[in-house]
């Protein structure tokens, strides 16, 4: 496929590899430990995984698989809002597949369907839209979650249904924004952290002007970076050359698709409909100030939680759920006490176990074991070959 | 979830609502294109553009040009070091 082969190719991938051996090392040697590097969006770490990246890389870089995974902060409680809205007589609970499987704290949506409630997975907000058109005579919900990449389009199907005058469509607004997070990650007690790839769809709606601060006050080098393998391994190399030169600049290895200063259209559509949230509740996290946004006064006939009445209470996690220690890198996710035994994909407790971007499935599916993550290695060479 | 695959646009079918045929992989599918819609070019105009796609919407313009760049970066980094070696095997 177009844009995508090109990224793939193994001799590039080499030659990669080669650059980013040397230079870890010379830096190594330096830091006497590893260089660590902070993935934040859990696309990123789906394809790090998927292609075995992380195998192919040397000791001496250690990735950090961040929080930008928005199906696995989500917490408890926000599922149970789900279930209670989707169990509701006469509405319709629409949804990205992604979170059909995220544990609340008596069931998922997943259950809750198997139950009987009418639950509907889409692959577009618009296509929620389209249902709600269809049936004039159900309350349409769709679970809008995110972060900048997704709000948009969000923004633009709560526009379309008022200017279409579809009133029974409501949006349950989950989405999160991303600054904020990165702010936290930052800020956490004890972090040890050399440097960032940069979420490259997030930064095609925001721009890369937001990572500013990163540089300036963190002194952390960010690389907006891409999702195919090269687009990675290019984006580590990179942070390393600034990393070895001393320096910390927000540099964007995604060019072919963010433009610097975002989408316009995109922006528009977004602070129309939405406004920041005083704080919003993280699965593991806890609460991040203006973390998350909702429907502004404008649009809250289109707003779920004004529709319906929703419990809208805060659950604490399972007390053996590490999930936030993962989340923050403190600890890898074959550390967490119930990994692989309370906690599988099959049966997931912590929702980092859910999604094919939490960093927990995908090491129970590409690295669980030392031999798996050695025959992952050798057939994505081969993939990409 | 913040995933999204190139595709081509094929046609446009709703100049009003801003929709086009979009090939994804060769998948036909309507997307909307209205977040690559700038004011003052027509839809028409982005016939045959390849585009970013999540959920249904067209987020951003492939950037041919730079694509082109980054990969040349590659190559020349790979020449380099084929150069290298040549130079280490010749002076042993
Ligand atoms: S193994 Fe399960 S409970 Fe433990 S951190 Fe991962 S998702 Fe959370």
């Amino acid at each position: 496929m177009k844009y995508v082969d090109e990224f793939r190719d193994p001799d590039k991938a080499r030659t990669l590899l080669k650059e980013i051996n040397q230079i870890a090392a010379d830096l190594t040697d330096k830091l006497k430990r590893p260089v660590y590097i902070m993935e934040v969006c859990g696309g990123h770490t789906h394809s790090i995984f998927r292609y075995g990246i992380e195998n192919m890389l040397p000791a001496s870089i250690e990735l950090i698989h961040g929080p930008g995974c928005p199906v696995c902060v989500l917490p408890m409680g926000r599922v149970d809002d789900c279930v209670a809205i989707a169990e509701q007589n006469n509405v319709i609970f629409t949804t990205f597949g992604d979170a059909m499987r995220v544990p609340g704290s008596k069931k998922s949506l997943l259950q809750s369907k198997a139950d009987g409630a009418d639950v509907r997975m889409v692959y577009s907000p618009l296509d929620a839209l389209s249902i709600a058109k269809k049936n004039p005579d159900k309350e349409v919900v769709f679970f809008g979650l995110g972060f900048e990449t997704t709000m948009p389009s969000t923004a633009l199907t709560v526009l379309k249904a008022e200017e279409q005058g579809i009133h029974n469509f409501s949006l349950f607004c989950n989405h999160i924004t991303i600054i904020p997070t990165i702010k936290a990650v930052l800020d956490s007690p004890g972090l040890q952290l050399d440097g960032f790839l940069g979420p490259g769809h997030v930064s095609m709606v925001i721009g890369n002007q937001p990572y500013d601060f990163i540089a300036e006050h963190y002194h952390r080098p960010v690389v907006v970076a891409g999702f195919e393998p090269l687009d990675i391994l290019q984006s580590l190399w990179m942070v390393l050359k600034q990393l070895t030169a001393g320096e910390a600049r927000i540099e964007n290895q995604y060019n072919r698709i963010v433009p610097d200063n975002g989408n316009a259209q995109a922006l528009k559509a977004i602070s129309q409909v939405f406004e920041l949230r005083e704080f919003f509740e993280w699965r593991g996290l806890g609460s991040i100030d203006h973390s998350g946004v909702q429907l502004t006064e404008a649009y809250a006939a289109f707003d779920a939680e004004k529709k319906f009445i929703v419990p809208a209470v805060t659950i604490a996690d399972p007390k053996s759920c590490q999930c936030g220690e993962v989340l923050k890198g403190a600890i890898k996710p074959w550390e967490c006490k119930v990994f692989g035994k309370a906690c599988t994909p099959e049966i997931p407790l912590g929702a980092l176990m859910v999604s094919s971007e939490g960093a927990c499935a995908a090491y129970y599916q590409f690295g669980g074991d030392r031999i798996d993550a050695i025959e992952v290695a050798e057939k994505t060479l081969e993939v990409i070959a | 979830m913040c995933l999204g695959i190139p595709g081509k646009i094929i046609s446009i079918s709703d100049v009003e609502q801003q929709l086009g045929i979009v090939d994804v992989g060769g998948i036909q599918r309507v997307v909307n294109l209205s977040c690559i819609n700038e004011t003052d070019v027509e839809l028409e105009q982005h016939i045959d553009s390849w585009v970013l796609v999540h959920v249904g919407f067209a987020m951003s313009v492939i950037d041919e040009a730079e694509a082109h760049a980054t990969l040349k970066v590659l190559t020349e980094l790979g020449e380099m070091q084929e150069e290298l070696a040549a130079m280490q095997k010749g002076a042993s």
